[in-house]
């Protein structure tokens, strides 16, 4: 039976869901429940590409991913979990650069990661060669390389985050749709779900690409919404790539994980909004040519299989973090525009603050969504 | 057939490691697979889907019938890159 009462709902079972569940456990609070529609990972964690980077153009997205690979090289311990399924790698990015344009994109970006503290820096051809042996450095005018970024098992992750919450007292439930937010007042007094209603004051929405539709049920207009982004992955193969390369030119990117398969993914800029995550052709033979342009040795990998999953993603490609100025208790965590996985522990552990009433260790006010109305957004110009 | 018996041959999966997996609770193939890696190599889950299907059918009660088989995609057998950018030998 699901519970009747609770001090929090989280609504949604992906890192970002498990996570917040995890970190207001471990701050003593009391009754946290965790719905989710289908079962841990079934959404954007587990269909993500995996991917761990410092290397953003804001401040924001520089820092929570920043915080966050602090946490990720301490998880297996923190949350006793087994390292080799957490499986944490720091094999770095290397950003890719063909044009003048990106040239001063990337100047200005390192500059701000390297006055953060991030230890990221500009390569030459030849030095991006080194890192990556079977690079095509025609037309390449250099790079920009972080070693301490990498990748981690994002369905692993997502478990270690949820059974640590489990042993802390949280309620999880799976199969469970939300039908509605009840309110009283102005203020949250309930989540509707398939299996009863949840008396609460406090609701999370975490569900991604959803979450638009969540807070709609609270007669909140949230401007995150739903687009297609499509990935495939090789057979597993001997090791040849350490980092994650990554281009814009090519909306890019390909990273070799731990057990040998490549997974790549290309965005495409004409993508609509929708909730469509069906394969398309167009994509395979897309990302085909531009893997066989930048990574010519790589035309003799074989694809195993394509599969696509939502991005959550906000008018400026970053997260809405924050309590709702309209429906109190209504927190929202979304519109992670494609690097939630990443910057997912950290933010979950300033949500859990803010939830909680304190001040957030890091002030993540300008995160709030009142921020699309004044229209002074600062567009974070490295996504793919 | 024995608990050493592998069920999943791409990622050399056996038989008691795929049923630990449901003991723990997991319910669906593609629940097990996220965690295991069952289904994610070169066959698909070709060899071993059926075969996991009836092991969660049986250990829920549920008609094999009712079973979710997991989604299918393309491609249906491995293609090379090369061959699906063009340019391979047989243009």
């Amino acid at each position: 039976m699901i519970k009747s009462s609770a001090q929090v709902v989280i609504i949604g079972g992906g890192i970002m869901g498990a996570a917040i569940a995890y970190n207001l456990a471990r701050k003593h609070c009391r009754e946290v429940v965790l719905v989710e529609k289908n079962y841990l990972t079934s959404g954007a964690t587990g269909r993500c590409g995996a991917g761990i980077r410092q290397q953003w153009g804001t401040e924001m997205n520089c820092l929570l991913s920043q915080k966050s690979v602090k946490i990720f090289e301490n998880l297996p311990e923190e949350l006793d979990y087994p390292a080799v399924l957490i499986a944490f790698k720091q094999k770095g990015y290397l950003f890719l650069i063909y044009t003048g344009t990106e040239m001063e994109l990337f100047k200005r970006n390192v500059a701000l990661q390297n006055r953060l503290g991030i230890p990221s820096r500009l390569v030459s051809p030849r030095e991006a060669k080194d890192l990556v042996n079977h690079l095509n450095t025609e037309k390449l005018l250099g790079g920009a390389y972080c070693p301490s970024d990498g990748h981690a098992n994002p369905f692993h992750v997502t478990q270690a985050y949820a059974k640590a919450a489990k042993r802390l007292g949280v309620n999880v439930f799976t199969n469970t749709g939300v039908t509605g937010i009840l309110k009283d007042r102005g203020r949250v007094a309930g989540v509707a779900t398939e299996r009863g209603v949840i008396k609460c004051e406090t609701v999370v929405n975490c569900a991604g690409g959803h979450a638009g539709i969540i807070a709609a049920m609270a007669g909140i207009s949230l401007p995150v919404y739903p687009e297609r982004r499509q990935v495939m992955v090789s057979e597993p193969v001997d090791r040849i790539q350490d980092p994650m390369v990554i281009s814009l030119t090519h909306h890019l990117y390909i990273q070799q994980q731990p057990h040998g398969p490549f997974i790549m993914g290309m965005g495409d800029p004409n993508e609509p909004r929708s909730f469509n995550i069906k394969s398309g052709w167009r994509f395979v033979v897309e990302t085909a040519r531009a893997v066989c342009t930048v990574l010519p040795p790589l035309k003799d990998l074989r694809i195993v299989r394509q599969w696509a999953g939502l991005y959550d993603m906000s008018p400026d490609a970053q997260p809405v973090l924050g309590e709702s100025p309209e429906v109190k208790g209504f927190y929202t965590a979304a519109g992670f525009s494609g690097h939630g996985f990443m910057i997912a522990p950290y933010t979950a552990k300033l949500m859990a603050q803010s939830v909680l009433g304190e001040k957030p260790e890091m002030d993540i006010a300008m995160l709030n969504y009142h921020r699309f109305a004044s229209g002074e957004l600062v567009l974070e110009p490295a996504v793919v | 057939m024995g608990k050493d018996t592998i069920v999943c041959r791409c990622e050399d999966l056996s038989l008691e490691e795929i049923n630990s997996w449901i003991e723990k609770g997991y319910q669906t193939f593609d629940e097990i697979k996220r965690v295991s890696r069952v289904g994610m190599g070169p066959c698909q889950g070709k060899t071993c889907r059926a075969h996991i299907l009836r092991l969660l059918a049986e250990a829920s009660g549920t008609p094999l019938e009712r079973m979710h088989p997991a989604t299918f995609r393309p491609p249906v057998k491995p293609i090379r890159l090369g061959t699906i950018a063009g340019g391979d030998r047989d243009d």
